[in-house]
């Protein structure tokens, strides 16, 4: 804070050096403790019990994963790759719900800023983890039973068992559908660039909205109907009605549901927070000026203010995302299968090595944080831009 | 990036009338086509939603009863809302958890402490707040464990924290948190902004550590790592693993809130006070520390709001809080009905909503109060 240091400098480094040999004594007797208490325990320190076989099942995994061949590393990618799954799908969704939210809090509607402010100071102000009981267990119970599922149009259930819909086989032929839909996107953001500079130069800028939703949403199933024309038409599982549950298709558990609906409607009302803050940080002469012009509503928020309030939403919406991530963790109250509930709760009641599966899952989110943190510093950068 | 018009637009019509419930109503509800269709849109939503809420914890709500019958819609041939006779006959127990009940004025003594050290220190004008800070962080620890898990010495007979439960546990383990992680956080952001780059960095790894990980991590390792690493046979109580755990996490958000303090207190004042003669210490302690304290109580008051929501992960590791006590209560088969999970956490939502809410409106105030004296 100030410099006065001169006189000061040997206890200074005095204090340091005591400093590290207490933590160092603290870390020492710690670890000693736990290594006597584990040798009397009987268990190996160290990673060789990843090897071994787990010898439990999991409801979701995005890869192949049986309970008989598996090993517990095999669980552990397992539940990082749910985690993984949910937080981003909820991140999205508590962007897209969150940005409706805060500038519905700026709306020139009444109706729609009361709502929206009663959204927000409620969802807020209620703990998440009941939150996730409300959705598992009393919106679950409101559900038709397994034995009476809902059909929901041709070949889609929902019951307390989950959400059943049709699953398109996408291996041989079918791997161009996802693959087309990978082109579709790739094109949009090349017309968004292009666009880009149109404007910039000054020349009369080509649409991209309609263009991008046909090639995204329409390149799917226009390969699949070609295929199918082709003679190679690709095969979709349905969802049917089996003795005792629903069979086929693709399963969409009650808890992945539930832990998203939970996490995004919650992480809304904080990121509705951060946006409002931020369209509040641009002056009203902006929003006044572009009126001025004949911009409509839509187009002043679009191309003048919110582009001027990133700067100020992006900063909070980085810490937003890794609650966000860490509290996907939550999954555990509900059984939802994510690397706490997999490594640190089964895994970790199965092989007793304490040191390692707490280890291994921190490190995993200090590195998850630390890799956010580093990409959004970078996007930071750039919608910030050079320093004024 | 520009824009040009090659057309020329007609001029606007002029301003009809500015003032009045009419003009006001245009303005907010009817002012232009999308804005009408979101009016309906959201006055058919509340026409829906509002009735709908008022049956369900009113109207329709049965207020007494002995049983899960009497909420059962085919018993009482009505349709049912919110079984509030079953929060009535479990409220005790989800106050206090199994606290014996003939030992229950003891919690009732913690809650009347606390409410006491919450308002010495919250009311900004309230006599000797000095006194107020030693009674909160320094008495209130002691003679609560005392009072609570009793003391043979001073004829309270002693309850094992398995006992305790519900509300009550909510609160210790809040109150804990706050205690303890705001003279931690206060050190750690001291620490964080001092000229020894060791003790910095320590801050800084100890700060960014807590502050990456989930808290669930944090109280599944307080659980299981904690008795790893005590020496031999020391155990620790079941409730203070997990009340170490979030010491250690809140310190970390404290101190960063602590942080922006400092950060938002000129360098002059520092400077200041060591022209006067005074040492670091005393500057830090007389000069800027209270200011920055001051600058950051809504941040604290905020920290609270999370850390209060977060105490209900403890659920999880196994001690029984609120929520958990709750869930107990709501499986007790003599009070099995459709409507009882809906109305516990209707409960427990309405609870947490009207304490958090007004932490919040307190943070707020005590915003504006600064704004206001930043103004001036």
């Amino acid at each position: 804070m100030v410099e006065s240091r001169t006189p000061l400098r040997w206890r200074a480094w005095a204090l340091q050096a005591l400093l590290v040999l207490v933590v160092a004594a603290l870390v020492y007797a710690a670890a000693a403790n736990a290594a006597q208490k584990l040798a009397k325990q009987g268990i190996v320190a160290g990673f060789g019990f990843l090897g071994r076989g787990a010898g439990f099942d999991i409801g979701q995994h995005l890869i192949p994963y049986a309970a008989a061949t598996a090993t517990y590393l095999d669980a552990f990618w397992v539940g990082l790759l749910n985690t993984l799954l949910v937080s981003a799908l909820a991140i999205g969704l508590a962007t897209l719900i969150g940005f409706t939210l805060g500038i519905a809090r700026r709306a020139p509607n009444v109706l729609a800023r009361t709502l929206a402010a009663t959204y927000v100071e409620t969802i807020r102000n209620v703990p998440l983890l009941l939150q996730l009981l409300v959705w598992y267990v009393a919106v679950r119970k409101a559900l038709p039973g397994p034995a009476d599922p809902a059909h929901l149009g041709s070949g889609a259930f929902l019951s307390q068992r989950g959400l059943f819909l049709p699953r398109p086989d996408l291996s041989g032929w079918g791997w161009l559908v996802p693959g087309a839909v990978g082109v579709g996107i790739l094109a949009t953001l090349v017309l968004v660039r292009l666009r880009r500079r149109a404007v910039e130069a000054g020349r009369r800028p080509l649409p991209v909205l309609v263009p991008g939703i046909v090639l995204v949403v329409g390149s799917g199933p226009l390969v699949g109907i070609g295929l199918a024309l082709a003679g190679h038409p690709v095969a979709i599982a349905w969802p049917a009605r089996g003795p005792y549950d629903i069979e086929g298709g693709l399963a969409i558990l009650p808890e992945f549901a539930a832990l998203l609906i939970g996490l995004s409607v919650y992480s809304a009302a904080f990121i509705a927070e951060i946006v409002r803050a931020g369209l509040d940080s641009v002056a009203r002469g902006q929003g006044e000026a572009a009126a001025a012009l004949a911009l409509s509503r839509g187009q002043a928020l679009r191309l003048v203010i919110l582009p001027q309030a990133l700067r100020v939403i992006v900063p909070p919406l980085t810490s937003q995302y890794l609650n966000i991530t860490k509290n996907s963790s939550l999954a555990v109250l509900i059984g939802y299968p994510d690397l706490v509930h997999v490594f640190m709760g089964t895994v970790l009641n199965q092989t007793n090595q304490a040191v390692e599966v707490v280890a291994l899952t921190m490190a995993v989110y200090l590195t998850i944080s630390l890799v956010t943190a580093f990409a959004m510093n970078r996007y930071n950068a750039r919608v910030v831009g050079p320093a004024r | 990036m520009r824009f040009v018009r090659d057309h020329i637009i007609p001029p606007a019509p002029p301003p009809r009338r500015a003032g009045g419930p009419l003009a006001w109503m245009r303005n907010n509800l009817f002012a232009g086509p999308g804005n009408v269709v979101t009016t309906l849109l959201i006055l058919g939503a509340l026409a829906w939603i509002g009735p709908a809420l008022a049956r369900f914890l009113v109207l329709d709500a049965v207020w007494t009863g002995t049983s899960g019958d009497a909420c059962r819609p085919e018993v009482i041939g009505r349709p049912v809302g919110a079984c509030w006779a079953f929060i009535g006959e479990k409220i005790n127990y989800l106050a206090y958890g199994s606290y014996p009940a003939a030992e229950r004025w003891r919690p009732n003594l913690f809650f009347g402490l606390l409410a006491l050290g919450a308002a010495w220190m919250l009311w900004l004008g309230a006599p000797r707040r000095d006194l107020g800070a030693w009674f909160v962080f320094a008495i209130l620890p002691v003679a609560s464990w005392l009072l609570l898990s009793g003391a043979p010495a001073l004829g309270l007979a002693s309850v094992a924290t398995a006992l305790w439960g519900g509300i009550l546990v909510t609160l210790v383990v809040s109150a804990v948190g706050i205690v303890a992680s705001l003279p931690l956080g206060i050190l750690l952001a001291l620490g964080r902004r001092s000229d020894l780059p060791v003790l910095r960095f320590a801050c800084i790894g100890f700060i960014e550590f807590w502050r990456g990980v989930p808290l669930i991590t944090v109280l599944f390792m307080a659980n299981v790592m904690l008795p790893l690493f005590l020496p031999g046979d020391v155990t620790v109580d079941r409730l203070l693993r997990p009340l170490i755990g979030i010491a250690l996490f809140a310190s970390a958000y404290m101190a960063e809130v602590v942080r922006g303090g400092l950060q938002a207190i000129p360098a002059g004042q520092g400077q200041a006070a060591l022209a006067l003669g005074m040492t670091r210490a005393q500057a830090m302690r007389c000069v800027v520390l209270p200011q920055a304290l001051k600058v950051v109580v809504p941040g604290i008051v905020n920290t609270l709001i999370g850390l209060f929501k977060d105490t209900t992960l403890v659920a999880i590791v196994g001690i029984a809080d609120f929520v958990r006590v709750l869930e107990a209560a709501r499986a007790d088969p003599r009070w099995s009905a459709p409507a009882i999970p809906a109305t516990a956490y209707a409960f427990a939502a309405l609870f947490y909503l009207a304490v958090c809410f007004s932490m919040a409106r307190y943070a707020g105030f005590i915003a504006r109060r600064l704004a206001a004296g930043d103004r001036r």
